[in-house]
């Protein structure tokens, strides 16, 4: 489970976030949804720490991050898995390298080990054959499950996606989904999918956060984010006509 | 101002929170191999030409009967080690293998790479430039050296093929009064310019922001800045060192 307290950050003048809190429980899919550009992005960085916010806390399981000492932050960060947008695959490693990674810099596993974890991890993504591709040679479906794959390679407790599906076709999108929250469950993760596509809201979300212009309008389930009756999150999940007829009927 | 604030932080960062000896082993072994296969041979052909060019410009400015012939090549020395060698293959390497480590950091950037490592608890400055730099102190003085030694060549070469100085008078020259000093200095100018070309080009790439278009910028940036600091070391240095 994952706690923020307060959470609020801006960049100059301008304020991205303001003042959010909310929980994120474990083993299930966790969504942060809104427009593009209402901060989305910059909440999930503060997060895991890579954007310092202004204000508040974050809890990985009631240990303060925000405030850890240097063996605490890393002790967290070694339970933190992160998937990012376009995959951020590393150029110059083939694949089975880019998953070995964090194992070689967080663990003193002997290599042998290493490579069977590595193998069962893309055989879990379903890329055994593609070991020895370099990620020029991927499609963006195949580089996001490379992610997925060096994301949950060192047993994560806590996994990060942001938007797993954008510039993917639908089909892939709907796989990409079912993988993580598939990987959610089998492994009891706390998982916190930041998207703004209404197929994952509805497809993967157990427990859903709305954010617009950088506050936290609405959180809930599933089952209650149609009739949420707020009106920004009316706009965003009815979109299309078909889906304004829905609410009309 | 700002900026050059900035950058003193950022070389502050790449010594702390480092990773294991072993893995900064390999990185550095890595980089080199890159350094060297990128620009070894480019150096060793405009070495070369700068040799054999020096060699005639300066016989053709020596109309004297007066003076001996094995001065020409006493001064192609003293240029080449001096300052053409050092200085003229630091703006290649600038060219070269700065734009690229701008160019390479810049596009880790923008495509989350960087992020991707600190998330791991990685210092990614440090991991990422701490062995570009390293590998730049023992790969370009050895350039320069290789440098010197081609430039020489070339106008041995060039001299005596068209025959505008023997090749005794041409060693003659090389090896008269000689001051070791030269070297020496020409070997501290280069790893100050290693140094300043390492740094100032990751510094470039490492805080690009948005997208392909501003790496672009960024390695631009990194090769005129590199330049710049260059010439300017390149003067204080003389200033400082030969000024006595
Ligand atoms: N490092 C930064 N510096 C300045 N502004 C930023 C930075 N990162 C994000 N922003 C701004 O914060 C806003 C929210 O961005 P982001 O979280 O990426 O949106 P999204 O919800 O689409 O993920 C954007 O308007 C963006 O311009
Ligand atoms: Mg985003």
């Amino acid at each position: 489970m994952i706690r923020i307290n307060d959470i609020s950050k801006s960049f100059g003048d301008r304020l991205v976030l303001d003042t959010i809190s909310g929980e994120f429980e474990k083993g299930k899919t966790n969504l942060i949804i809104g427009a593009s550009g209402t901060g989305k992005s910059v909440l999930l960085k503060c997060i895991v720490g890579l954007i310092q916010p202004d204000q508040g806390t974050v809890f990985y399981d009631r240990r303060n991050f925000s405030e850890a000492g240097k063996t605490l932050k890393t002790e967290i960060r070694r339970e933190i898995g992160m998937l990012f947008q376009g995959g951020a695959l590393f150029d110059s490693k083939n694949v089975e390298q880019n998953v070995m990674f964090p194992l070689d810099i967080l663990t003193t596993m002997p290599l042998a080990d290493k490579k069977e974890r590595v193998h069962f991890c893309l055989q879990r993504v379903g890329l055994e054959k593609a070991a020895s591709k370099m990620p020029s040679e991927l499609s963006g479906g195949m580089k996001k499950r490379v992610g997925i794959a060096r994301a949950i390679v060192n047993n994560p407790n806590y996994l990060f996606c942001d938007e797993p599906n954008s510039g993917l076709d639908p089909q892939t999108s709907i796989l990409i989904d079912e993988l993580i929250s598939e990987i959610t469950h089998e492994y009891n993760i706390t998982t916190i999918v930041v998207t703004h596509d209404m197929n994952s809201v509805l497809g993967i979300g157990e427990k859903i956060m709305f954010i617009y212009m950088g506050r936290k309008l609405w959180e809930g389930s599933q089952q209650d984010v149609m009739n949420s009756g707020v009106k920004e999150l009316d706009d965003f999940v009815f979109v299309n006509k078909v889906m304004k007829s829905l609410k009309a009927r | 101002m700002k900026d050059f604030g900035q950058y003193v932080l950022f070389l502050g960062s790449l010594f702390v929170r480092r990773e294991t000896f072993k893995t900064y082993y390999h990185l550095v072994l890595e980089e080199c191999i890159q350094i060297g296969i990128k620009s070894t041979f480019l150096v060793m052909l405009v070495a070369s030409f700068m040799g054999a060019v020096t060699t005639v410009q300066t016989a053709f400015n020596m109309v004297s009967p007066l003076i001996p012939n094995f001065v020409i090549s006493q001064v192609v020395r003293e240029m080449t080690i001096l300052e053409l060698a050092p200085t003229i293959i630091a703006i290649i390497y600038a060219g070269k293998v700065g734009s690229s480590m701008a160019g390479g950091i810049g596009t880790m950037r923008i495509t989350e790479q960087i992020d991707a490592l600190e998330v791991m608890g990685i210092n990614s400055s440090s991991y990422l430039v701490l062995p570009k730099l390293l590998a730049s102190l023992i790969m370009y003085p050895m350039l320069v050296i290789i440098a010197g030694f081609c430039a020489l060549l070339g106008g041995y070469l060039v001299g005596s093929l068209s025959g505008i100085i023997s090749p005794t008078d041409y060693i003659y020259g090389i090896r008269f009064s000689f001051n070791e000093f030269t070297i020496t200095f020409a070997l501290i100018k280069s790893v100050v310019f290693a140094f300043l070309i390492s740094t100032i080009s990751c510094f470039k790439g490492y805080y690009t922001q948005g997208g392909a278009l501003e790496v672009g910028i960024a390695t631009t940036k990194a090769v005129t800045t590199s330049v710049i600091a260059i010439l300017l070391s390149d003067y204080f240095l003389a200033e400082l060192l030969l000024n006595k």
